[in-house]
Protein backbone atom coordinates (compact mmCIF):
# COMPACT_ATOMS: atom_id res chain seq x y z
CA UNK A 1 0.00 0.00 0.00
CA UNK A 2 3.07 2.26 1.01
CA UNK A 3 4.01 1.63 -2.92
CA UNK A 4 0.46 2.91 -4.21
CA UNK A 5 0.45 5.98 -2.11
CA UNK A 6 3.98 6.75 -3.04
CA UNK A 7 2.81 6.25 -6.73
CA UNK A 8 -0.57 8.46 -6.14
CA UNK A 9 2.13 11.62 -4.73
CA UNK A 10 4.42 11.21 -7.43
CA UNK A 11 1.40 11.90 -10.15
CA UNK A 12 -0.19 14.73 -8.30
CA UNK A 13 3.48 16.30 -7.94
CA UNK A 14 4.74 16.00 -11.96
CA UNK A 15 0.46 17.11 -12.69
CA UNK A 16 1.40 19.80 -10.09
CA UNK A 17 4.61 20.58 -11.98
CA UNK A 18 2.94 20.94 -15.20
CA UNK A 19 0.18 22.72 -13.99
CA UNK A 20 3.24 25.51 -12.73
CA UNK A 21 4.61 25.29 -16.28
CA UNK A 22 1.23 26.18 -18.17
CA UNK A 23 0.65 28.79 -15.36
CA UNK A 24 4.12 30.72 -15.81
CA UNK A 25 3.86 29.77 -19.51
CA UNK A 26 0.16 31.43 -19.74
CA UNK A 27 1.36 34.35 -17.57
CA UNK A 28 4.21 34.84 -20.21
CA UNK A 29 1.80 34.90 -22.84
CA UNK A 30 -0.78 37.51 -21.23
CA UNK A 31 2.56 40.00 -21.38
CA UNK A 32 3.33 39.15 -24.64
CA UNK A 33 0.25 39.66 -26.61
CA UNK A 34 -2.49 41.05 -23.75
CA UNK A 35 0.14 43.54 -22.18
CA UNK A 36 0.91 45.98 -24.87
CA UNK A 37 -2.55 47.18 -25.37
CA UNK A 38 -2.77 47.48 -21.41
CA UNK A 39 -0.03 50.09 -21.04
CA UNK A 40 2.92 46.98 -20.52
CA UNK A 41 4.91 47.55 -23.28
CA UNK A 42 7.18 44.72 -24.77
CA UNK A 43 10.85 45.36 -23.75
CA UNK A 44 11.85 44.37 -27.17
CA UNK A 45 15.59 45.25 -26.35
CA UNK A 46 15.88 42.93 -23.61
CA UNK A 47 14.32 40.15 -26.05
CA UNK A 48 17.22 40.82 -28.23
CA UNK A 49 20.11 40.73 -25.59
CA UNK A 50 18.67 37.77 -25.31
CA UNK A 51 18.78 36.59 -28.45
CA UNK A 52 22.18 36.93 -28.90
CA UNK A 53 23.14 34.78 -25.95
CA UNK A 54 20.57 32.00 -26.81
CA UNK A 55 21.14 32.04 -30.56
CA UNK A 56 24.20 33.58 -31.93
CA UNK A 57 26.84 32.74 -29.07
CA UNK A 58 25.12 29.31 -29.66
CA UNK A 59 26.45 28.52 -33.71
CA UNK A 60 30.04 27.97 -33.14
CA UNK A 61 29.32 24.95 -30.66
CA UNK A 62 26.41 23.97 -32.44
CA UNK A 63 27.93 23.89 -35.68
CA UNK A 64 30.70 21.45 -34.89
CA UNK A 65 27.96 19.07 -32.44
CA UNK A 66 25.44 19.08 -35.37
CA UNK A 67 28.40 18.83 -38.33
CA UNK A 68 29.88 15.49 -36.26
CA UNK A 69 26.11 13.94 -35.83
CA UNK A 70 25.93 14.42 -39.60
CA UNK A 71 28.93 12.31 -40.39
CA UNK A 72 28.16 10.07 -37.40
CA UNK A 73 24.64 9.20 -39.21
CA UNK A 74 25.59 8.90 -42.83
CA UNK A 75 28.29 6.37 -41.24
CA UNK A 76 25.64 4.17 -39.34
CA UNK A 77 22.97 4.78 -42.17
CA UNK A 78 25.95 3.20 -44.63
CA UNK A 79 26.63 0.40 -42.40
CA UNK A 80 23.21 -0.96 -43.63
CA UNK A 81 22.05 1.13 -46.72
CA UNK A 82 25.99 -1.05 -48.59
CA UNK A 83 24.70 -4.68 -47.77
CA UNK A 84 21.33 -3.71 -50.48
CA UNK A 85 23.95 -1.95 -52.65
CA UNK A 86 22.00 0.94 -51.76
CA UNK A 87 24.95 3.33 -50.53
CA UNK A 88 23.90 6.48 -52.64
CA UNK A 89 20.95 6.43 -50.85
CA UNK A 90 22.69 7.64 -47.49
CA UNK A 91 22.22 11.28 -48.54
CA UNK A 92 18.84 10.83 -48.00
CA UNK A 93 19.21 9.11 -44.69
CA UNK A 94 20.86 11.61 -43.34
CA UNK A 95 18.81 14.43 -44.74
CA UNK A 96 15.18 13.11 -43.29
CA UNK A 97 16.76 12.43 -40.07
CA UNK A 98 18.40 15.35 -39.44
CA UNK A 99 15.62 17.75 -40.49
CA UNK A 100 12.63 15.50 -39.20
CA UNK A 101 14.31 14.57 -35.67
CA UNK A 102 17.84 15.14 -34.49
CA UNK A 103 18.01 18.79 -36.02
CA UNK A 104 15.60 19.56 -33.44
CA UNK A 105 16.21 17.60 -31.02
CA UNK A 106 20.02 18.23 -30.76
CA UNK A 107 19.85 22.04 -31.24
CA UNK A 108 17.04 21.81 -28.16
CA UNK A 109 19.66 19.95 -26.06
CA UNK A 110 22.88 21.97 -26.96
CA UNK A 111 20.23 24.85 -25.88
CA UNK A 112 19.61 23.39 -23.15
CA UNK A 113 22.92 23.18 -21.85
CA UNK A 114 23.44 26.76 -22.20
CA UNK A 115 20.72 28.11 -21.94
CA UNK A 116 18.23 26.58 -20.02
CA UNK A 117 21.09 26.20 -17.05
CA UNK A 118 21.54 29.70 -17.19
CA UNK A 119 18.05 30.96 -17.12
CA UNK A 120 17.55 28.66 -14.05
CA UNK A 121 21.06 30.04 -12.60
CA UNK A 122 20.54 33.41 -13.42
CA UNK A 123 16.78 33.74 -12.01
CA UNK A 124 17.33 31.28 -8.97
CA UNK A 125 20.66 33.76 -8.29
CA UNK A 126 18.22 36.76 -8.32
CA UNK A 127 15.84 35.09 -5.82
CA UNK A 128 18.58 34.49 -3.63
CA UNK A 129 19.60 37.84 -3.41
CA UNK A 130 16.14 39.17 -3.12
CA UNK A 131 15.98 41.17 -6.36
CA UNK A 132 13.08 39.16 -7.65
CA UNK A 133 11.09 40.79 -4.25
CA UNK A 134 12.83 43.98 -4.92
CA UNK A 135 11.21 43.60 -8.75
CA UNK A 136 7.61 43.01 -6.64
CA UNK A 137 7.79 45.79 -4.61
CA UNK A 138 8.83 48.16 -7.25
CA UNK A 139 5.41 47.14 -8.80
CA UNK A 140 7.03 45.43 -11.54
CA UNK A 141 6.25 41.36 -12.28
CA UNK A 142 9.37 39.63 -12.60
CA UNK A 143 7.49 37.36 -15.27
CA UNK A 144 7.32 40.60 -17.56
CA UNK A 145 10.67 41.44 -16.66
CA UNK A 146 12.68 38.62 -16.79
CA UNK A 147 10.50 35.59 -18.28
CA UNK A 148 8.99 37.08 -21.61
CA UNK A 149 11.84 38.17 -23.03
CA UNK A 150 13.38 34.90 -22.58
CA UNK A 151 10.73 33.43 -24.09
CA UNK A 152 10.68 35.51 -27.17
CA UNK A 153 14.10 34.88 -27.81
CA UNK A 154 13.76 31.53 -27.44
CA UNK A 155 10.96 31.13 -30.16
CA UNK A 156 12.35 33.13 -32.24
CA UNK A 157 16.27 31.85 -32.18
CA UNK A 158 15.18 27.56 -31.68
CA UNK A 159 13.82 27.08 -35.30
CA UNK A 160 17.09 29.21 -36.71
CA UNK A 161 19.37 27.41 -35.05
CA UNK A 162 17.91 24.43 -35.93
CA UNK A 163 17.82 25.53 -39.77
CA UNK A 164 21.78 25.83 -39.48
CA UNK A 165 21.88 22.19 -37.57
CA UNK A 166 20.26 20.61 -39.81
CA UNK A 167 22.77 22.27 -42.75
CA UNK A 168 25.78 21.59 -40.46
CA UNK A 169 24.09 17.94 -40.38
CA UNK A 170 23.93 17.44 -43.99
CA UNK A 171 27.36 18.71 -44.57
CA UNK A 172 28.93 16.30 -42.11
CA UNK A 173 27.07 13.68 -44.41
CA UNK A 174 28.55 15.06 -46.99
CA UNK A 175 32.12 14.34 -45.83
CA UNK A 176 31.37 10.62 -45.41
CA UNK A 177 29.30 11.19 -49.36
CA UNK A 178 32.46 12.74 -50.98
CA UNK A 179 34.60 10.63 -49.12
CA UNK A 180 33.25 7.11 -49.14
CA UNK A 181 30.27 6.62 -51.76
CA UNK A 182 31.63 8.50 -54.68
CA UNK A 183 29.59 11.80 -54.63
CA UNK A 184 30.74 14.75 -55.54
CA UNK A 185 29.75 18.20 -52.77
CA UNK A 186 27.35 19.20 -55.39
CA UNK A 187 25.23 16.02 -56.00
CA UNK A 188 25.42 15.22 -52.67
CA UNK A 189 23.66 18.49 -51.58
CA UNK A 190 20.79 17.98 -54.49
CA UNK A 191 20.11 14.34 -53.23
CA UNK A 192 19.71 16.00 -50.17
CA UNK A 193 17.43 18.49 -50.83
CA UNK A 194 15.41 16.16 -53.62
CA UNK A 195 14.89 13.82 -50.74
CA UNK A 196 13.24 16.45 -48.53
CA UNK A 197 9.58 17.68 -48.23
CA UNK A 198 8.61 20.46 -47.20
CA UNK A 199 6.48 18.74 -44.79
CA UNK A 200 10.02 17.41 -43.51
CA UNK A 201 11.50 20.59 -42.79
CA UNK A 202 8.53 22.25 -41.10
CA UNK A 203 7.34 19.49 -38.73
CA UNK A 204 11.12 19.63 -37.47
CA UNK A 205 10.87 23.49 -37.40
CA UNK A 206 7.40 23.19 -35.22
CA UNK A 207 9.02 20.81 -32.84
CA UNK A 208 11.84 23.34 -32.21
CA UNK A 209 9.90 26.23 -31.23
CA UNK A 210 7.44 23.99 -28.78
CA UNK A 211 11.02 22.63 -27.31
CA UNK A 212 11.85 26.12 -26.76
CA UNK A 213 9.05 26.96 -25.04
CA UNK A 214 10.03 24.14 -22.43
CA UNK A 215 13.27 24.42 -22.13
CA UNK A 216 12.56 28.59 -21.48
CA UNK A 217 9.56 27.59 -18.87
CA UNK A 218 11.33 25.06 -17.12
CA UNK A 219 14.59 27.02 -16.18
CA UNK A 220 12.83 30.40 -15.30
CA UNK A 221 10.43 28.25 -12.80
CA UNK A 222 13.32 26.52 -11.70
CA UNK A 223 15.28 30.00 -11.05
CA UNK A 224 11.62 31.33 -9.54
CA UNK A 225 11.25 28.53 -7.40
CA UNK A 226 15.38 28.60 -5.66
CA UNK A 227 15.50 28.18 -1.87
CA UNK A 228 17.30 29.98 0.34
CA UNK A 229 21.29 30.19 -0.39
CA UNK A 230 23.80 29.73 -3.04
CA UNK A 231 23.61 25.43 -2.84
CA UNK A 232 19.89 25.93 -3.78
CA UNK A 233 20.55 27.44 -6.71
CA UNK A 234 23.12 24.76 -7.86
CA UNK A 235 20.02 22.12 -7.05
CA UNK A 236 17.38 24.38 -8.98
CA UNK A 237 19.89 25.07 -12.58
CA UNK A 238 20.69 20.94 -12.23
CA UNK A 239 16.86 20.05 -11.71
CA UNK A 240 16.52 22.57 -14.91
CA UNK A 241 18.61 20.59 -16.75
CA UNK A 242 17.33 17.36 -16.47
CA UNK A 243 13.64 18.28 -16.37
CA UNK A 244 14.15 19.74 -19.59
CA UNK A 245 15.62 17.12 -21.13
CA UNK A 246 13.15 14.37 -20.30
CA UNK A 247 10.60 16.94 -20.69
CA UNK A 248 11.85 17.94 -24.32
CA UNK A 249 11.81 14.45 -25.23
CA UNK A 250 8.49 13.51 -24.12
CA UNK A 251 7.33 16.93 -26.50
CA UNK A 252 9.37 14.89 -28.99
CA UNK A 253 7.37 11.96 -28.67
CA UNK A 254 3.46 13.80 -28.45
CA UNK A 255 4.46 15.56 -31.60
CA UNK A 256 6.07 12.96 -33.46
CA UNK A 257 3.17 10.61 -33.13
CA UNK A 258 0.47 13.69 -34.04
CA UNK A 259 2.44 14.06 -37.11
CA UNK A 260 2.53 10.40 -37.87
CA UNK A 261 -1.14 9.79 -37.49
CA UNK A 262 -2.17 12.92 -38.79
CA UNK A 263 -2.50 12.53 -42.43
CA UNK A 264 0.59 10.60 -42.75
CA UNK A 265 2.81 13.73 -42.32
CA UNK B 1 -18.98 53.75 7.07
CA UNK B 2 -18.48 52.83 10.50
CA UNK B 3 -16.63 54.90 13.65
CA UNK B 4 -13.76 52.14 13.12
CA UNK B 5 -13.34 52.43 9.37
CA UNK B 6 -13.77 56.38 9.14
CA UNK B 7 -10.91 56.11 12.24
CA UNK B 8 -8.63 54.01 9.85
CA UNK B 9 -9.17 55.84 6.70
CA UNK B 10 -8.05 58.82 8.56
CA UNK B 11 -5.35 60.78 6.35
CA UNK B 12 -2.89 60.86 9.23
CA UNK B 13 -2.41 57.63 9.72
CA UNK B 14 -0.37 56.43 6.94
CA UNK B 15 -0.29 52.54 8.25
CA UNK B 16 -3.13 50.70 10.87
CA UNK B 17 -2.95 46.92 11.38
CA UNK B 18 -5.70 45.43 13.28
CA UNK B 19 -5.31 41.80 14.06
CA UNK B 20 -2.72 40.79 11.59
CA UNK B 21 -1.83 37.09 11.56
CA UNK B 22 0.81 35.62 9.49
CA UNK B 23 1.51 31.67 8.76
CA UNK B 24 4.13 30.13 6.50
CA UNK B 25 2.07 26.96 6.14
CA UNK B 26 0.84 25.33 9.32
CA UNK B 27 3.12 28.01 11.31
CA UNK B 28 1.90 30.97 12.68
CA UNK B 29 4.56 33.97 13.01
CA UNK B 30 3.07 37.04 13.64
CA UNK B 31 -0.10 36.30 16.30
CA UNK B 32 -2.35 39.36 15.96
CA UNK B 33 -0.12 42.46 15.21
CA UNK B 34 -2.43 45.79 15.99
CA UNK B 35 -0.49 49.36 15.72
CA UNK B 36 -0.75 52.55 13.61
CA UNK B 37 2.29 54.71 11.82
CA UNK B 38 1.78 58.12 11.25
CA UNK B 39 2.05 60.33 9.31
CA UNK B 40 5.91 61.70 8.54
CA UNK B 41 7.23 59.39 11.61
CA UNK B 42 9.36 57.07 11.95
CA UNK B 43 9.14 54.32 13.35
CA UNK B 44 11.47 51.34 14.28
CA UNK B 45 11.04 47.80 14.82
CA UNK B 46 12.93 46.21 17.04
CA UNK B 47 13.64 42.23 17.62
CA UNK B 48 15.23 39.58 18.03
CA UNK B 49 15.72 36.94 15.45
CA UNK B 50 13.19 34.48 14.47
CA UNK B 51 10.67 37.58 16.59
CA UNK B 52 8.96 37.82 13.43
CA UNK B 53 9.80 41.25 12.48
CA UNK B 54 11.53 40.56 9.05
CA UNK B 55 7.80 38.95 8.27
CA UNK B 56 6.11 41.53 9.29
CA UNK B 57 8.05 43.88 7.12
CA UNK B 58 7.27 41.80 4.22
CA UNK B 59 3.71 41.35 5.22
CA UNK B 60 3.71 44.98 5.24
CA UNK B 61 4.87 45.49 1.71
CA UNK B 62 2.72 42.69 0.25
CA UNK B 63 6.03 40.19 -0.28
CA UNK B 64 3.32 37.77 2.49
CA UNK B 65 0.03 37.75 2.94
CA UNK B 66 -1.77 38.04 6.01
CA UNK B 67 -3.63 34.13 6.67
CA UNK B 68 -5.85 36.85 8.10
CA UNK B 69 -6.60 40.61 10.11
CA UNK B 70 -6.45 43.75 8.12
CA UNK B 71 -3.38 46.26 6.91
CA UNK B 72 -4.84 49.63 5.80
CA UNK B 73 -1.87 51.52 4.06
CA UNK B 74 -3.38 55.31 2.81
CA UNK B 75 -7.39 54.14 3.27
CA UNK B 76 -7.34 51.23 1.43
CA UNK B 77 -7.12 47.37 3.18
CA UNK B 78 -3.87 45.76 0.83
CA UNK B 79 -5.13 42.57 2.15
CA UNK B 80 -8.13 42.64 0.29
CA UNK B 81 -7.17 44.34 -3.21
CA UNK B 82 -6.37 43.60 -6.39
CA UNK B 83 -2.98 42.99 -7.77
CA UNK B 84 -3.37 45.70 -10.02
CA UNK B 85 -4.68 48.38 -6.89
CA UNK B 86 -1.56 46.62 -4.98
CA UNK B 87 0.89 47.83 -8.01
CA UNK B 88 -0.39 51.50 -7.48
CA UNK B 89 0.38 51.01 -3.96
CA UNK B 90 3.36 50.03 -4.67
CA UNK B 91 4.35 53.14 -6.34
CA UNK B 92 4.08 54.93 -3.83
CA UNK B 93 5.79 52.99 -1.63
CA UNK B 94 10.39 52.40 -1.41
CA UNK B 95 12.08 49.32 0.19
CA UNK B 96 15.74 49.48 0.59
CA UNK B 97 16.69 45.73 0.99
CA UNK B 98 18.73 43.98 3.78
CA UNK B 99 21.53 43.33 1.06
CA UNK B 100 20.75 45.92 -1.24
CA UNK B 101 19.32 43.77 -3.79
CA UNK B 102 20.69 45.69 -6.53
CA UNK B 103 20.27 44.03 -10.12
CA UNK B 104 23.81 42.56 -10.88
CA UNK B 105 23.36 43.29 -14.62
CA UNK B 106 22.76 46.46 -14.41
CA UNK B 107 25.00 49.52 -13.37
CA UNK B 108 23.72 51.73 -10.14
CA UNK B 109 22.26 54.91 -12.64
CA UNK B 110 20.60 52.00 -14.64
CA UNK B 111 18.79 50.44 -11.12
CA UNK B 112 18.08 53.19 -10.09
CA UNK B 113 16.20 54.70 -13.49
CA UNK B 114 14.49 51.55 -13.88
CA UNK B 115 11.09 52.12 -11.98
CA UNK B 116 10.67 55.50 -14.13
CA UNK B 117 11.81 53.72 -17.46
CA UNK B 118 9.01 50.78 -16.55
CA UNK B 119 6.01 53.00 -14.93
CA UNK B 120 6.25 56.92 -16.27
CA UNK B 121 6.69 57.97 -20.32
CA UNK B 122 10.07 60.57 -19.08
CA UNK B 123 11.89 61.19 -22.17
CA UNK B 124 15.58 59.16 -21.46
CA UNK B 125 17.34 63.00 -20.98
CA UNK B 126 14.86 63.68 -17.41
CA UNK B 127 15.53 60.31 -16.51
CA UNK B 128 18.79 61.02 -16.65
CA UNK B 129 18.71 63.77 -14.62
CA UNK B 130 16.56 62.58 -11.78
CA UNK B 131 18.78 59.61 -11.28
CA UNK B 132 21.55 61.97 -10.64
CA UNK B 133 19.36 63.59 -8.43
CA UNK B 134 18.75 60.74 -6.21
CA UNK B 135 22.08 59.66 -6.45
CA UNK B 136 23.56 62.69 -4.86
CA UNK B 137 20.59 62.98 -2.01
CA UNK B 138 22.35 59.09 -1.22
CA UNK B 139 25.96 60.46 -1.48
CA UNK B 140 27.12 58.92 -4.25
CA UNK B 141 27.47 61.36 -7.52
CA UNK B 142 29.02 60.63 -10.17
CA UNK B 143 28.56 56.51 -9.33
CA UNK B 144 25.89 55.87 -12.00
CA UNK B 145 27.93 53.59 -14.23
CA UNK B 146 29.08 51.89 -11.76
CA UNK B 147 28.31 48.18 -11.50
CA UNK B 148 27.36 46.93 -8.12
CA UNK B 149 29.72 44.34 -7.52
CA UNK B 150 31.95 47.54 -7.80
CA UNK B 151 30.75 48.90 -4.66
CA UNK B 152 31.62 48.69 -1.42
CA UNK B 153 28.64 47.52 1.05
CA UNK B 154 27.58 50.88 2.25
CA UNK B 155 27.61 52.03 -0.94
CA UNK B 156 25.33 49.26 -1.86
CA UNK B 157 23.11 50.21 0.35
CA UNK B 158 22.93 54.08 -0.68
CA UNK B 159 21.96 52.65 -4.62
CA UNK B 160 19.75 51.09 -2.82
CA UNK B 161 18.02 53.99 -0.84
CA UNK B 162 18.15 55.78 -4.17
CA UNK B 163 16.43 53.49 -6.13
CA UNK B 164 14.25 53.45 -3.37
CA UNK B 165 13.51 57.12 -3.87
CA UNK B 166 13.08 57.02 -7.57
CA UNK B 167 9.53 57.37 -7.48
CA UNK B 168 9.39 59.50 -4.45
CA UNK B 169 7.49 57.66 -2.24
CA UNK B 170 5.72 58.69 0.61
CA UNK B 171 6.82 55.71 2.71
CA UNK B 172 10.04 54.60 2.76
CA UNK B 173 11.03 50.53 4.44
CA UNK B 174 14.57 49.76 5.32
CA UNK B 175 15.23 45.99 6.64
CA UNK B 176 18.60 46.05 8.56
CA UNK B 177 19.81 49.00 7.16
CA UNK B 178 23.07 48.48 9.46
CA UNK B 179 23.74 45.08 8.79
CA UNK B 180 26.91 44.18 8.15
CA UNK B 181 28.32 47.57 8.18
CA UNK B 182 31.63 48.84 10.40
CA UNK B 183 30.08 51.66 12.99
CA UNK B 184 31.26 54.03 11.23
CA UNK B 185 29.41 53.36 7.52
CA UNK B 186 26.62 52.69 9.55
CA UNK B 187 26.77 55.76 11.23
CA UNK B 188 26.53 56.96 7.80
CA UNK B 189 23.48 54.91 6.81
CA UNK B 190 21.62 56.55 10.14
CA UNK B 191 23.09 60.20 9.09
CA UNK B 192 21.32 59.50 5.75
CA UNK B 193 18.62 58.39 7.48
CA UNK B 194 17.84 61.38 9.52
CA UNK B 195 18.50 63.79 6.27
CA UNK B 196 15.67 62.16 4.34
CA UNK B 197 13.32 62.88 7.55
CA UNK B 198 14.15 66.24 7.70
CA UNK B 199 14.39 66.96 4.22
CA UNK B 200 11.12 65.25 3.15
CA UNK B 201 9.01 64.56 5.93
CA UNK B 202 8.53 60.45 4.60
CA UNK B 203 7.18 58.41 6.72
CA UNK B 204 9.86 55.82 7.60
CA UNK B 205 9.54 52.37 8.79
CA UNK B 206 12.44 50.71 10.06
CA UNK B 207 13.03 47.21 10.85
CA UNK B 208 17.26 46.56 12.97
CA UNK B 209 18.29 44.79 15.81
CA UNK B 210 20.86 47.53 15.95
CA UNK B 211 19.75 49.72 19.63
CA UNK B 212 22.44 52.63 18.79
CA UNK B 213 20.85 53.31 15.50
CA UNK B 214 17.41 52.64 16.16
CA UNK B 215 17.63 55.62 18.97
CA UNK B 216 19.28 57.80 17.29
CA UNK B 217 16.65 57.86 14.13
CA UNK B 218 13.31 56.73 16.03
CA UNK B 219 10.19 58.49 16.67
CA UNK B 220 8.54 55.83 18.51
CA UNK B 221 9.34 52.03 18.61
CA UNK B 222 7.85 48.77 18.30
CA UNK B 223 9.08 45.75 19.91
CA UNK B 224 8.02 42.59 18.78
CA UNK B 225 8.98 38.84 20.35
CA UNK B 226 7.40 35.74 19.09
CA UNK B 227 5.29 37.30 17.14
CA UNK B 228 3.59 39.30 19.31
CA UNK B 229 4.37 43.06 20.18
CA UNK B 230 5.62 43.63 23.74
CA UNK B 231 5.89 46.99 24.02
CA UNK B 232 5.11 50.36 21.44
CA UNK B 233 5.73 53.90 22.56
CA UNK B 234 8.11 56.74 21.70
CA UNK B 235 11.91 56.04 21.88
CA UNK B 236 12.47 58.00 25.02
CA UNK B 237 9.72 55.92 27.02
CA UNK B 238 10.75 52.88 25.30
CA UNK B 239 14.87 53.70 26.94
CA UNK B 240 13.46 54.11 30.77
CA UNK B 241 10.86 50.88 30.36
CA UNK B 242 10.89 49.21 33.29
CA UNK B 243 9.60 45.70 31.28
CA UNK B 244 11.33 42.91 31.82
CA UNK B 245 11.45 41.48 27.83
CA UNK B 246 11.96 45.30 27.03
CA UNK B 247 14.78 45.33 29.50
CA UNK B 248 16.29 42.57 28.32
CA UNK B 249 16.65 43.11 24.81
CA UNK B 250 17.77 47.06 25.76
CA UNK B 251 20.34 45.89 28.34
CA UNK B 252 21.75 42.91 26.08
CA UNK B 253 21.08 40.06 28.54
CA UNK B 254 21.29 36.52 27.70
CA UNK B 255 18.32 33.92 27.78
CA UNK B 256 18.94 32.07 31.33
CA UNK B 257 21.63 29.01 31.44
CA UNK B 258 20.18 25.51 31.64
CA UNK B 259 20.64 25.17 35.55
CA UNK B 260 21.25 21.80 35.55
CA UNK B 261 23.15 19.12 33.75
CA UNK B 262 20.19 16.70 33.83
CA UNK B 263 17.93 19.59 32.13
CA UNK B 264 20.35 19.88 29.51
CA UNK B 265 20.80 15.73 28.70
CA UNK B 266 16.94 15.09 29.17
CA UNK B 267 16.76 18.48 26.44
CA UNK B 268 18.66 17.21 24.07
CA UNK B 269 18.05 13.11 24.28
CA UNK B 270 13.97 14.88 23.77
CA UNK B 271 14.89 16.84 20.86
CA UNK B 272 16.80 13.88 19.06
CA UNK B 273 13.52 11.63 20.01
CA UNK B 274 11.47 14.03 18.75
CA UNK B 275 13.54 14.97 15.46
CA UNK B 276 13.74 10.72 14.86
CA UNK B 277 10.29 10.28 14.99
Amino acid sequence: MQVVSQIGGSVTNSLAYLGSLASLGGRAAYYTFVGPFQGKPLRLQRAVSQAMDVGVRALPILSLITFFIGLILALQAAYELRKFGAINLVATAVAVSMTRELGPLITAIVVIGRSGSAFAAEIGTMKVTEEIDALETMAISPVHFLVTPKFLAMIVMLPCLTIWANSMGILGGAVFGVGQADFTWVRYIRASIDALFIRDITTGLIKSVMFGITITAVGCLEGLSTGAGAEQVGRSTTRAVVMSIFLVVVVDLVFTMLFFFVSGV
Amino acid sequence: MGEEDRELVDSEKMISLRDLRVSYGEREILHGINFDVMRGETLVILGGSGSGKSTLLRTLVGLERPSSGQIWIKGQDIAAISQREMDEIRKKIGMSFQGGALFGSMTVGENVALPLREHTRLEDSTIEIMLRLKLEQVGLEGFEYYMPSQLSGGMKKRAAVARALAMDPEILFFDEPSAGLDPIIAAGIDQLILELKKAFRMTIIVVTHELASAFLIADRMVLIDKGVIVAIGPAAEMRASTQPRVRQFLDRVAEPEVARELDYLQMLTEERGRRAS
